[in-house]
């Protein structure tokens, strides 16, 4: 060995395998055991953390989020004040965006339109993650006529289009002023594809020896299902999760392009988006911020929904 | 392969009657009396209102209105518009030209979504990989209706390659446009998904069996990794057709398409509950029928399916 950096350094417990006076390790069956124990979510992390692409859809969501939170930390603008005179006015000092066809403030519409589309993304996910992750996981975990019936649901709502089930329902609640019926919305026909996801994962685990050994030595069904299954079916239910995040983000805005998602009342980037197809053709920038910022956000978490599903699938990661 | 074809066949009439009814009662049982507010801010004529009531099946209780409109369906009877047009006569002109404009889009992802998937997935990590991911990732976060404005604008107002919108009798050249928007995620999946199953396909064993016995490099790809990575892509491009129907919502409003989505949401904005219900309801009928083939074409092409 002409390597002389592999002078050793002894562990404890490991003293007997290394040879102090020559200084070479006597043995190299030994494991290294002051290393913390890992774990899959702990090896996933390690590979995130080398992912550049994490790096940056996560610092670029931690920013969506702030600005979604505290939008006043970085415009003094409200987005609702808009003064007839200045509409259509470009970019000028202190009003970097320009003014849109009503004359209010583009930076300070796209700063505050952020709120909405992170709610909807957000909660939406959670809701979807809850109902698809409860009936995908009793459905997989308890088999039999249960999950006969829990996929035909499960069916029934996915053959209706999200986009398309979402005009139906809100089409019916045209004259309320509440971010929640665009939510109830795209929760009731987008939970379909974490329902089989998850159903799916949890059935392959019920099916392993760890769940077999477990029964065997007394565990309740629950036990079982909550304590084992569930665990182990996280990683594509999480992967799924995050990229459907953006999907919602897109569904919102498409609702609020066609008028009936978000009202007037709440700033959202579909809404402002929809009111700036008119000045297409004289001022572009006034659909391009709320468009881009819009794009942005979807691409951030789409890419983080690639990283941590790279991470959490070996198998796909790149050699 | 009979009993597997039997048994797909059954499963899909419950999600056939139960998502009608979903649809049904979403446009019907939900708050909101369409008939008064036919009327709008004129006072309620209580003996029109109970004749118009009697017209459309809306004394009736719920069920039995769903059970007569679905009656309607199967005998292609969707009954009248609020102004006394047969909903059938919008769809019959409707219709075609969605199904033009769906089967463009569809042509459009399948070709150019294979083609860029699979030369992506053989050449991973090339510039021509790079590129064709940035470029699919741009068109899924891009709203549809974002890139249908600037597309548009830019092919249409600007350069005059295209017809910017589409009008009354649209020609194959009007509608290259829209079917491109339209095209515009799925083409984006599909790249994706064939990239990723190409490039998975390429390390599994039958293709290192299929080297080691010395076919050519064509055959190889051609054969062991193309038809083996096709599989999932085939599955989303089937179930894709009925969605893009769907999609056809946002673009045909923007370039002006008289299709089956125009015609939805006009309906929408009349509040003209039969005639969303019957649009809705025929979309889901394709999803439904179209996601089916895909089940049974599945089973062709991938003989575990069939003894599951």
């Amino acid at each position: 060995m002409s390597e002389p950096s592999m002078s050793p350094t002894v562990l404890p417990g490991q003293e007997r395998y290394v040879d102090t006076a020559h200084e070479e390790i006597a043995a190299i069956d030994s494991v290294d055991d002051s290393a913390p124990p890992t774990s899959m979510w702990r090896d996933a992390w390690q590979s995130l953390r080398k992912n550049p692409l994490f790096i940056v859809s996560a610092v670029l969501i931690v920013l969506i989020l702030v600005v979604a939170l505290f939008p006043d930390l970085f415009t003094h603008e409200d987005p609702k004040y808009c003064v007839l005179t200045n509409a259509q006015t470009g970019p000028g000092p202190g009003h970097w965006f320009g003014f849109d066809q009503q004359g209010c403030d583009v930076f300070a519409r796209v700063i505050h339109g952020a709120r909405a589309s992170v709610t909807v993304g957000v909660v939406t996910t959670l809701i979807v993650m809850l109902l698809g992750g409860v009936i995908g996981a009793f459905a997989g975990f308890y088999g039999g006529w249960l999950d006969a019936v829990l996929a035909r649901i499960t069916d029934i709502f996915f053959a209706v289009p999200l986009v398309l089930g979402a005009i139906v329902l809100l089409n019916t609640f045209k004259t309320s002023e509440t971010v929640w019926k665009v939510i109830l919305a795209l929760a009731l026909f987008g939970w379909t594809q974490q329902a089989r996801i998850t159903r799916g994962a949890v059935l392959e685990a019920r099916n392993s020896e760890f769940i077999t050994a477990s029964t065997a030595l007394g565990a309740s069904g629950r036990y079982n299902l909550l304590r084992h299954a569930l665990p182990n079916a996280l990683a594509p239910i999480i992967v799924n999760a995050t990229v459907s995040l953006g999907t919602f983000i897109v569904a919102e805005a498409t609702l609020s392009y066609l008028g009936i998602g978000l009202p007037p009342s709440i700033v959202s980037w579909g809404g402002d988006i929809s009111s700036a197809q008119v000045l297409l053709r004289v001022r572009p920038q006034v659909l391009f911020f709320p468009a881009g910022a819009l794009a942005v956000t979807v691409l951030s978490f789409i890419l983080l929904g690639d990283a941590v599903r790279e991470a959490l699938d070996p198998t796909s990661r790149k050699r | 392969m009979g009993r597997y074809i039997g048994r797909r066949v059954l499963q899909a009439i419950p999600v056939l009657l139960g998502s009608t009814l979903l649809i049904y009662a979403l446009v019907f049982a939900l708050p909101g009396d369409p008939v008064t507010a036919m009327f709008g801010d004129r006072p309620v004529n209580p003996v029109v209102a109970n004749q118009i009531r009697a017209e459309y099946n809306l004394d009736k209780p719920f069920i039995v209105q769903y059970l007569l409109f679905l009656k309607g369906v199967f005998t292609l009877n969707f009954g009248n518009t609020f102004s006394g047009q047969p909903v059938v006569n919008i769809i019959a002109t409707a219709f075609p030209v969605t199904i033009r404009l769906a089967i463009m889009a569809f042509i459009i992802e399948a070709v150019f979504g294979i083609l860029i998937g699979t030369i992506s997935g053989l050449r991973r990590g090339s510039w021509f990989d790079s590129v064709s991911l940035v470029l699919s990732l741009a068109l899924i976060a891009v709203p549809t209706f974002v890139f249908g404005f600037v597309l548009q604008f830019l092919l249409g107002v600007k350069l005059h390659w295209l017809p910017p919108t589409a009008g009354a009798s649209p020609t194959f050249q009007s509608l290259l446009l829209p079917a491109l928007v339209l095209a515009s995620v799925s083409l984006a999946y599909v790249i994706r998904l064939t990239r990723t199953s190409v490039s998975s396909n390429l390390s599994a064993d039958h293709v290192r069996t299929a080297r080691a016995k010395g076919l050519t490099e064509r055959r190889v790809i051609g054969v062991h990794v193309l038809r083996n990575s096709l599989i999932p892509v085939v599955t989303f491009l089937g179930g894709d057709l009925g969605a893009l129907m769907g999609g056809a919502v946002v673009t045909e409003r923007i370039f002006n398409v008289n299709g089956i989505g125009n015609a939805l949401y006009q309906a929408i904005l009349r509040g003209e509950g039969t005639t969303v219900v019957s649009i809705v309801t025929l979309l889901v009928l394709i999803f439904i029928i179209s996601n089916l083939v895909v089940d049974l074409l599945y089973a062709v092409l991938d003989p575990r399916i069939r003894y599951v």
